[in-house]
């Protein structure tokens, strides 16, 4: 019995160690072609004989990665301030006063999580056009912030209503506190777990976005990394060498920051999927 | 002592009127509303013009975009292949994310790797992850066929071929966020007692039964989530398709939302853009929460 038991055990393992390599194969091939100077035809799956780093300083310079990282932490950072500011400060209500207005609104707040913004990006592309802001960061920061704002006041108003006691607000209430204060001094503090949370969903998804991106920053001034790689792997569809070494160090960041938070961004992505 | 002091703040809070505190709310409904909601109106109202997105000029031409959309035959073949990018990667993400849940349950070493190394691709922006794949699949040295060169078999162009570059598109996006169906999974199979699975065995239950009896009734909260989930991003699907293929060859590949990126941007046919855009929101609402309601009926009738 325990034999046997030892035996499957071994097959899981092994089946386990199969998937990890199967779905290891499209980031070793990324290495083994980033790492192969231009003109070797050599086999995608071996490595090249002498490695050469030459790709990764022409990528970081011709694809002008540097300054894509720039606009793309710009945008990034700035839209998951606004998420969390706003966000938060629209949730308390919305979660702890329940008259028909807030009902009213957090329904419609809800509802519009449904429609993808991707279906009204003809007019909204005209209506920025109109208004003068294409190329620019903060029309990208706007809309970032816009497009995760439903999700944001959802997890947070959630958060508050299970989590926040109605004691506490209500003790600071009869010291005369104004709400604003109220709330950054006694409320924001505890939001810190599902703040944490919102800031890892929206990190990933607006620095990996292209949809947004590739409508309003096409100028290379205000490029993020997505638009950036799409420009280089346009420019040389011949040497996919290079276009491996800048693919490899855009989403290095990333992978990196995964790694060594893995445990907060898993359960932060997981529960933001699941309530999205 | 407590409890009076409880009662006090009662008294004291309970008389004044509560306020909506609806100024709180005013800077997130108004990105909302500039943003969201405003163009979404506008653009069905664009609908029902021949604007061509740049010019001041254009005409009110009633349903004439909708008859256009319903009688042109790529509406019907880019609704299929959004469908096939939306059910399809939701089957197959379903399916995998489930055995390899079921999988890396159980305890063995490698367990850690596997699941890190699996859901790696969901970090990753999905234009990137294309572009990852297209070294695979490109023919000229793609791996693929660097690998079937070692067996002799002619290379194959994958990519070009409108017959299979619709699944590759699948494979891919199932490849990218099979890893969060899998932790769904993984935190719903956790969450079952596991009392339920000694009372089973002792009524002598094989594995097999165990599964349909208590594992897939007991997951369906987690069934629904994954299905709603994977079939609104599906069906959403634009990165990984203007990485690979562009939506060629022909519309071969296009889904919903490229073909309205190409009408607008490469075909100056903003009116007509706007109606697929439209034309989209109602389909994702439409499937997703047929969806929806089909799984809770199921969670409801096994429970």
């Amino acid at each position: 019995m325990r034999a046997a038991r030892t035996k499957s055990m071994r097959i899981i393992t092994l089946l386990a160690a199969i998937v990890a390599c199967a779905h290891f194969i499209p980031f070793y091939i990324l290495l083994t072609t980033s790492l192969k100077a231009k003109g070797d035809y050599s086999s995608k799956w071996i490595f090249p004989a002498d490695i050469s780093f030459h790709n990764f300083s022409e990528a970081w310079e011709r694809a002008s990665l540097g300054n894509s990282f720039i606009n793309t932490m710009i945008i990034t950072g700035f839209s998951a301030l606004l998420l969390i500011i706003f966000g938060s400060l629209a949730a308390y209500p919305l979660a702890r006063r329940e008259t028909k207005l807030n009902k009213a609104v957090f329904a419609l707040l809800i509802s519009i999580m449904i429609i993808p913004p991707l279906t009204s990006m003809v007019p909204l592309y005209r209506m920025v056009v109109d208004a003068g802001m294409v190329n620019t960061h903060a029309i990208a920061i706007f809309i970032n912030t816009a497009a995760y704002m439903p999700l944001t006041v959802f997890l947070y108003s959630g958060f508050i209503r299970s989590t926040i006691p109605k004691e506490l607000e209500e003790a600071a209430r009869i010291d005369g506190a104004g709400m604003l204060k109220i709330f950054f001094t006694i409320v924001f503090p505890l939001l810190k777990p599902i703040t944490a949370t919102i800031c890892i969903i929206s990190c990933v998804f607006i620095w990996n976005d292209y949809q947004f991106a590739i409508f309003f920053l096409q100028d290379q001034k205000v490029q993020t990394l997505t638009v950036a790689m799409a420009g280089f792997f346009g420019e040389n569809a011949n040497n996919l060498h290079l276009v491996a070494a800048a693919a490899l160090m855009a989403m290095l960041p990333m992978v990196v920051l995964f790694l060594a938070l893995q445990k907060y961004f898993i359960a932060g992505l997981s529960s933001g999927a699941v309530k999205g | 002592m407590s409890e009076i002091a409880r009662d006090v703040h009662v008294k004291q809070v309970k008389p004044k009127k509560q306020s909506s505190l609806w100024w709180m709310y005013i800077p997130a409904l108004l990105s909302v509303l500039v943003f969201m909601i405003y163009p979404f109106v506008k653009g069905t109202l664009i609908t029902f013009t021949n604007w061509n997105g740049f010019s001041q000029v254009y005409q009110w031409v009633g349903f004439a975009q909708y008859e256009r959309l319903f009688s042109d035959p790529d509406t019907w073949h880019i609704l299929k292949n959004t469908l096939l990018y939306g059910l399809g990667s939701t089957f197959f993400q379903n399916v995998v994310g489930l055995l390899y849940a079921l999988l890396l349950n159980q305890s063995i070493k490698t367990k850690a790797v596997t699941r890190t190394i699996v859901y790696l691709p969901v970090m990753i922006s999905p234009l990137i992850m294309g572009y990852i794949w297209y070294f695979f699949f490109s023919y000229d040295g793609g791996a693929l066929n660097d690998l079937l060169g070692v067996f002799g078999i002619s290379p194959i162009n994958a990519l070009a071929s409108p017959s299979l570059n619709p699944w590759i598109i699948v494979m891919i996006n199932t490849y990218q966020y099979v890893g969060i169906a899998m932790v769904v999974y993984l935190a719903g199979l956790q969450s079952i007692p596991k009392d339920y699975y000694e009372a089973a065995q002792m009524d002598g239950a094989k594995q097999g039964q165990q599964f349909f009896t208590i594992t897939l009734p007991l997951l369906m909260p987690s069934i629904t989530i994954n299905m709603v989930i994977n079939i609104i991003g599906g069906l959403k699907l634009f990165d990984v398709i203007i990485a690979l293929t562009a939506g060629g060859p022909g519309n071969a590949s296009q889904s919903m939302s490229t073909f309205m990126y190409d009408l607008y941007f490469k075909r100056q046919d903003a009116g007509y853009a706007a109606t697929q855009g439209i034309f989209m929101a109602f389909v994702i609402l439409i499937i997703s929460f047929c969806a929806l309601a089909y799984f809770k009926r199921k969670e409801t009738e096994m429970s």
